[in-house]
């Protein structure tokens, strides 16, 4: 499988992803800068975790401008599989590619930590070999991801299955103790009506090889890989 | 002569002595910039005039050395051509100023040491020094240092992996702040400061150069008085997002091979960054300082010149590059100006707006820099320091005294701040924060190699007897590398004192650094640069000597380390190293009797060696499973640590019996080279024979187990409440 991973100045996950990506699940990733108008044949966009354009004005308001973004959302309006991670989620939402927005943690402050998660969908893209309602460990690491959305347009997502991940405490229940960053309904990560945009806070490319203390994030791209073979 | 120029350059701390030889070796009286240029690289800063003597003092060669002491950073070669450059810096008067910028361009200035030598950045440390707990400015200066640490290294995508952080009245007025970082490079592409091919050209990249830090090196090369609020504006300002962009930029220029020589402009900027590159080049240089892209209007050329403005480089490339260099600038949406070139004449030749400012032999700015032998007397109270107090109390209140132990913030741990920073970016982080005695990571291209890195200081043990303090603190990093399974390589240093101009801070300071450089003979661990960071001083108060250092060592599988916390039910719990112990100078006789006193004792060389290397053969060989060194507050303390650290949370079940002649001393005193260990029960022979073979003492002390730390017969303290305890967030988060 082919993934293109976009560089935005100010992106800092993108070697990270490029390393998961083609050494531990031995896929084929290409990186993108941000100034090229059209994407590569591809089967998956990443748009990784980072600071682009450092944060200014607000996080991803300025990347969504990138001359890139224009084909990466025809890309995603022909159906194409887009995963933002941390900044990505920020940019996307930007892009009008996932409904939402993205507010500063409740406390105010970074948070770099790991978390459990709990699959709530598991007949997505991304979510295909996992667990139905099944725990992932992982990292988040980030000032902004406090998500939002209008009571209606919660309600809406809610009821069409695209929240796939929440912030739950040891046994799986979605406690306000077990959010780290005051998210709306606890959610870590949402996609698309389409179901083929996803956003995610946590990092599962920081969750992909047992020396580094998780492995729950390979189960993703395994669920992405499957899919397309 | 007039009498404005020598007005002006004493105005920027030149001396007089200083000035007549400037015009004795320029033979003329200088302009108003040159009078700059001098009162930059002259100043205790840049210059090192009251150190320099002493720094030769330190073992800068070993066969894994590349590069040492003189660069923007030193190199070890890791094996496997791959090599380590690291270095560490002070940013403290900027720091206490505008903590939140201070703190975030120490950062900044220090990823560019790295960066410019070739290397990527793969991790970062800070030693942080707070005053007192209670002390009303120090909430603020904590979280404004945290954020501003947090916000460099998160943005620019370098993890901040680990560090330590202490309080003492002494700092009230003169925090701490020092930087680590460590990058990894190919052995064979290492990049230099230097301009050493005549008629190449000179480009200036990064951000404008604005009004922003001028006179901050001078500014940190006095002591402050009541006025340090005002000195605000010459702090520095940060963009980390600036400098990710030119990281990226410049190692895309020297992979590309289109960097001859390249320099960050730290302190006193544009000014150091020609000068030295000339200098080490054996070359002159001619310069247009109208070329600099400036973001103030009507700046002057001495403004220019010294200039801090942050996330700038200068780099030198051959003729007929410059197309390609700026054309990759532009990629990245850089500024890029080509400002000169590289002469062969020796001079430094600069000039704005059509005319000449700045005309010098660039060898007599460099060379003939003042070196000063300073006097240096020790303390008059050294003596009393250095005495014993008589401790109240029949010593059987034991459990009291450890509890207090307890409530101390070197107990607590420092998550609050770790958490803050983005400690797992670049996914090579092994052993995170507070996981262990020193952070691991993986070597990004060689796996299953791995770097561990550590710094260490210790303000009261180097106060009572600073050449005991020095050689300890290198001992002790050697030691919590040796923890993590890692052999130590490599060593920088930021040595923060007072004002060297004071006998007794100077004995101070050559005291330490003999017992650094005797440490570093005495465990095979080179220096290959570092700071001094002088003049730590308010209001005639100074700074306990608080010299810090880093050290790197090596691992060969990052699955193979250890980490403090105990791991399984009924492993055996051993102290590794003699059970003696003192009081002199411990956590236990600070909280105690509220006194820093007593004559600490050196680490004996071959007791020390014998530990680290027992303890890096056999968490290899995976017979040790947690391992921690027993350091401030003894080994009591060491345990609850251990305990508190551990992922289930198991307490420990000893018997202390062989402490009760003198229990509060063999339970609470501190002594060097000693880590307590577990090991499974099929492995307790073979580690106490391994032991027994390089004549490390061995004890078994118990097993781990229960919910409580049991120590019999002295005390129990329930696991919940060292928790607690532990939980406690440190003062000013």
């Amino acid at each position: 499988m082919k993934f293109s991973i976009v560089v935005f100045p100010g992106s800092n996950c993108d070697r990270d992803c490029h390393h998961v990506l083609t050494r531990v699940m031995g896929q084929e990733a290409d990186y993108v800068f941000h100034k090229e108008r059209a994407l590569p044949a591809t089967d998956c966009v990443i748009l990784p975790g980072g600071f682009s354009y450092g944060d200014y004005l607000r996080s991803g308001a300025i990347a969504r401008f990138s001359p890139i973004m224009d084909d990466v959302v025809r890309f995603a309006g022909d159906g194409g599989l887009v995963l933002g991670i941390c900044n990505g989620f920020q940019v996307m939402l930007e892009a009008g590619l996932l409904p939402g927005a993205m507010r500063p943690n409740r406390n105010g402050r970074f948070i770099c930590s790991d978390v459990r998660l709990k699959v709530e969908n598991n007949r997505t893209p991304l979510t295909r070999a996992t667990q139905e309602h099944g725990l992932l460990t992982m990292p988040i690491a980030h000032a902004d991801g406090n998500y939002y959305a209008p009571a209606d347009v919660l309600d809406d997502i809610e009821k069409h299955g695209q929240v796939l991940f929440r912030y739950v405490d040891a046994k799986g229940r979605p406690r306000d103790s077990a959010n780290p960053n005051g998210s709306l309904n606890n959610i870590a990560g949402v996609m698309n009506r389409a179901g083929n945009c996803f956003g995610m806070m946590p990092h599962p490319e920081r969750a992909s090889e047992a020396g580094l203390g998780s492995e729950d994030g390979k189960v993703l791209f395994e669920s992405l890989i499957q899919g397309r073979g | 002569m007039s009498a404005s120029k020598r007005e002006l350059a004493l105005a920027q701390g030149i001396s007089e002595k200083e000035w007549d030889d400037i015009i004795e070796g320029v033979g003329r009286e200088p302009s108003e910039a040159e009078v700059a240029v001098f009162a930059a690289m002259w100043n205790e800063h840049v210059s090192y005039k009251s150190s320099r003597l002493h720094l030769g003092k330190f073992p800068t060669e070993g066969p894994g050395v590349i590069v040492g002491p003189g660069e923007n950073a030193g190199v070890i070669d890791v094996g496997n051509g791959w090599a380590a450059c690291f270095k560490m810096e002070s940013h403290n008067h900027p720091s206490y100023i505008e903590p939140f910028q201070g703190a975030a361009t120490g950062v900044g200035g220090i990823l560019r040491d790295i960066f410019t030598m070739g290397a990527r950045p793969i991790a970062g440390l800070n030693s942080l020094r707070f005053g007192a707990p209670d002390h009303p400015r120090t909430k603020y200066l904590v979280n404004g240092v945290v954020s501003g640490i947090a916000y460099y290294g998160n943005c620019i995508g370098v993890p901040t992996v680990g560090g330590e952080l202490h309080y003492d009245p002494t700092y009230d007025g003169n925090i701490l702040v020092n930087v680590f970082t460590i990058g990894v490079q190919k052995a064979d592409q290492i990049f230099y400061g230097s301009a050493s091919v005549p008629g190449s050209v000179v480009i200036y990249i990064g951000s404008a150069t604005g009004r922003d830090g001028i006179h901050g090196a001078s500014m940190a090369s006095h002591a402050f008085e009541q006025d340090a609020d005002q000195k605000r504006p010459t702090v520095q300002v940060g963009d980390s997002f600036a400098e990710k962009v030119l990281l990226e930029a410049c190692l895309e220029l020297m992979d590309r091979g289109l960097i001859l020589g390249i320099q960050d402009m730290g302190a006193a900027g544009l000014t150091c960054s020609t000068f030295e590159m000339a200098a080490r080049g054996g070359t002159g240089m001619k310069v247009n300082l109208s070329k600099v892209p400036m973001r103030a209007a009507g700046m002057t050329a001495a403004e220019v010149l010294l200039s801090e403005s942050q996330e700038r480089m200068l780099l030198v490339t051959s003729p007929g590059s410059e197309r390609a260099v700026l054309q990759l600038l532009e990629h990245w949406d850089l500024w890029g100006a080509i400002v000169g070139e590289v002469t062969d004449t020796g001079r430094m030749q600069m000039t704005f707006n059509g005319e000449e400012v700045v005309d010098l032999d660039v060898r007599f700015l460099t060379d003939s820099a003042p070196l000063y032998d300073r006097p240096s007397a020790p303390p008059g109270d050294l003596d009393e320091r250095r005495t014993l107090p008589a401790i109240s109390g029949d010593g059987k209140e034991l459990w009291e005294d450890f509890l207090s132990l307890l409530d101390d913030p070197e107990f607590r741990s420092k998550r609050p701040i770790f958490q803050q920073y983005d400690h797992m970016v670049q996914v090579g982080t092994v052993v995170r924060p507070g996981e262990a005695d020193a952070a691991v990571l993986r070597i990004p291209e060689d796996p299953p190699r791995g770097l561990a890195i550590v710094s260490d200081g210790n303000g009261p043990m180097t106060w009572l007897d600073p050449r005991i303090g020095g050689y300890n603190i290198v001992a002790e990093s050697v030691l919590n590398l040796a923890c993590v399974g890692a052999k130590a390589v490599g060593l920088t240093d930021c040595l923060n004192f007072g004002n060297p101009e004071r006998p007794e801070v100077m004995w101070e300071f050559i005291e330490a650094v003999e017992g650094i450089a005797e440490a570093c003979r005495a465990f095979d661990t080179p220096v290959t640069g570092g700071n001094v960071s002088f003049y730590n001083e308010t209001d005639g108060a100074s700074i306990r000597p608080t010299p810090v250092v880093g050290v790197v060592g090596v691992l060969d599988d990052v699955n193979r380390t250890a980490r403090t916390g105990f791991v399984n039910e009924d492993d055996e719990v051993v102290l590794l190293g003699p059970t003696d112990a003192w009081l002199d100078g411990s956590l236990y006789l600070r909280c105690k009797t509220g006194e820093i006193r007593g004559q600490p004792v050196k680490a004996e060389i071959n007791l020390h060696a014998a530990l680290c290397g027992l303890l890096v053969k056999s968490i290899a060989e995976g017979l040790v499973i947690s391992a921690h060194d027993v350091s401030e507050g003894g080994l009591l303390f060491a345990i609850a640590e251990c305990i508190v650290s551990s992922p289930s949370l198991h307490g420990a079940r000893l018997n202390l019996s062989w402490a009760a002649g003198d229990p509060s001393r063999l339970l609470f005193g501190e002594a060097p080279s000693r880590a307590i260990v577990t090991v499974n029960p099929q492995g307790l022979k073979r580690l106490e024979g391994m032991a027994r073979a390089l004549d490390v003492p061995f004890l078994r002390l118990g097993s781990v187990g229960g919910t409580d730390l049991r120590a019999d017969p002295f005390l129990t303290v329930p696991v919940e409440s060292l928790v607690a305890r532990h939980n406690t967030p440190p003062p000013g988060m």
